[in-house]
């Protein structure tokens, strides 16, 4: 390696360390910031509660054994509302796909659809299916569901006409395109809607909490809020910060992976 | 005597559109003898790949007729570019074909690794088509048409996506192929010197509607191959003649 491509990477490394410690620098700051201004009476403990007590909070919900099934709830709903949304939306898109008259009939109603905001069905969706999981699952699925079937049909769309052309020319019927190719072929798409799906899933899960819930971490700060427990609300903020971190890290991982293959 | 596989007889195709009535081709005749290397030359825009679409029953035909000496006759098709399949390995490319139309047996398979052996990717089965330089892609484009051994090859402007350096070497390199290989052409190119290189008769299609203008059949000093052609003096003045029924105004 040339001395100039050394002092190249050095100074990317250099870059890239003063990013990690301005980041951590700036965290530090503003909890130490907001520890103190609430220890000191400066702002409200009240309102603003402080990261002690949030994870004050925390460690009683941990001691009273319903931490992880405020946790549990949460991930149960977020990950059957994911796969349906991802399985039903992949199916959809394959129909929409294959039919064009039925795309043609149903495509101003989708777009109708994706443009309502789905939060004000929540009312309705209480009366129909009844106040429990199935429809928090049911408004997540609203909100992921729309948004999986367009980006996968779209993909389903660009494919490159030529290589549609080429199976033709070999006398491939409708089936052995989708197999072959089309479905191959938006296999990018399908993956990066994925991680669509889970932002979007996580929406319409924490929603239908504030809606109707027994628990769940859209409970906690629902319920925080309704008795003026602004550590409990804060503390489920926190808790669903790490927790679609995380989730948002494994779909991240899981899209590196299945892509590189 | 050559033996006549596909008559083409005063074929028609008019397309509509919402602004009426296009006519792409009209009252085209055309036979093609066992071997044949035959060009379709036109300005762009003739409808000379049409024409080759609906003799691959891709397109329908407005009137007249196609046909073919047998029941069971082949069609291969190569388009513009390339068209592998990213996903897939140069041996999986290759037997696409193959696959899409349930012949995948051990004997055609044999053969698909014969064709790759012999045209030296041998060493590249098993990679994928990014691994592969334009010109070797073009190469297992063409093994793929080879693999469902077919009776003719429709060649859509197989060389117009590379650029002119390579362009010369793979169309080199095709020539070869399909004469050892005897197989029976029907190229389509807006690139006059592609043409009179590699056929052994230029069709001059007029513009839409295209109708046959002129059919030239080449003579030329005994096998030479596609580079060495472009050299003589009889390349020139095909090019000459065949520029000038073109009738391109600019």
């Amino acid at each position: 390696m040339s001395n100039e491509a050394k002092a190249f990477l050095k100074k990317e490394k250099r870059f890239n360390l003063l990013v990690h410690i301005t980041q951590i620098f700036m965290i530090v700051l503003i909890l130490a910031l907001w520890e103190i201004l609430s220890r000191y009476g400066i702002i409200s403990k009240f309102i603003f509660s402080s990261p002690s007590l949030i994870l004050e909070t925390i460690k009683s919900l941990f001691l009273e054994g319903t931490l992880f099934n405020h946790i549990f709830t949460t991930l149960f709903e977020t990950i059957i509302a994911f796969v349906l949304g991802i399985l039903l939306g992949l199916i959809i898109a394959v129909i929409l796909y294959s039919f064009k008259f039925i795309a043609r009939v149903f495509e101003p109603f989708l777009t109708l659809i994706n443009s309502l905001p789905k939060v004000a069905l929540g009312p309705i969706l209480i009366i129909w299916i009844g106040a429990n999981t199935k429809s928090i699952i049911a408004m997540a699925l609203l909100i992921n569901l729309i948004v999986s079937i367009i980006s996968i049909y779209t993909g389903f769309l660009n494919t490159d006409y030529n290589k549609i052309k080429l199976l033709k020319s070999f006398g491939a019927d409708k089936i052995q395109i989708l197999k072959k190719l089309i479905i191959p072929s938006s296999y990018q798409t399908i993956i990066s809607s994925l991680k669509l799906n889970i932002s979007m899933t996580l929406i319409g899960v924490i929603m239908g909490e504030f809606l109707v819930s027994k628990a769940g971490l859209g409970y906690l700060i629902m319920y925080g809020t309704q008795v003026f427990n602004l550590n409990l609300v804060m503390s489920g903020i926190f808790l669903l910060l790490i927790f679609s971190y995380i989730l948002y890290k494994i779909i991240n991982l899981i899209e590196k992976r299945l892509i590189k293959n | 005597m050559k033996n006549n596989i596909l008559q083409i007889k005063n074929l028609s195709k008019s397309y509509y559109t919402k602004n009426g009535e296009i006519k792409a081709i009209e009252n085209i005749s055309l036979e093609i003898n066992e071997g044949d290397f035959i060009a379709v030359v036109g300005s762009s825009g003739c409808g000379k790949s049409t024409l080759l679409s609906i003799i691959a029953a891709l397109e329908e035909k407005s009137a007249g007729e196609i046909i073919f000496n047998k029941k069971d006759f082949v069609i291969g098709y190569m388009l513009q570019d390339d068209a592998l399949f990213d996903w897939l390995t140069i041996k999986d490319n290759a037997l696409l074909g193959l696959e899409i139309k349930h012949l995948k047996n051990s004997k055609n398979i044999e053969y698909v690794d014969q064709l790759l052996k012999t045209y030296d990717l041998d060493n590249f089965k098993l990679k994928y088509p990014k691994e592969l330089s334009g010109g070797m892609k073009q190469r297992v484009s063409l093994i793929r048409t080879l693999a469902i051994q077919p009776d003719i090859l429709l060649l859509d402007e197989p060389f117009s996506a590379l650029d002119y350096q390579t362009r010369l070497a793979v169309s080199e390199d095709v020539y070869k192929i399909i004469k050892k290989e005897n197989k029976t052409v029907i190229m389509v190119t807006h690139d006059l010197a592609e043409a009179i290189s590699l056929a052994d008769k230029v069709v001059v299609l007029s513009k839409r509607p295209s109708k046959i203008k002129t059919i030239y059949n080449m003579k030329f000093p005994n096998n030479l191959t596609p580079i060495l052609k472009r050299q003589t003096k009889e390349f020139n003045m095909y090019y000459e003649q065949i520029w000038k029924d073109l009738d391109v105004v600019v």
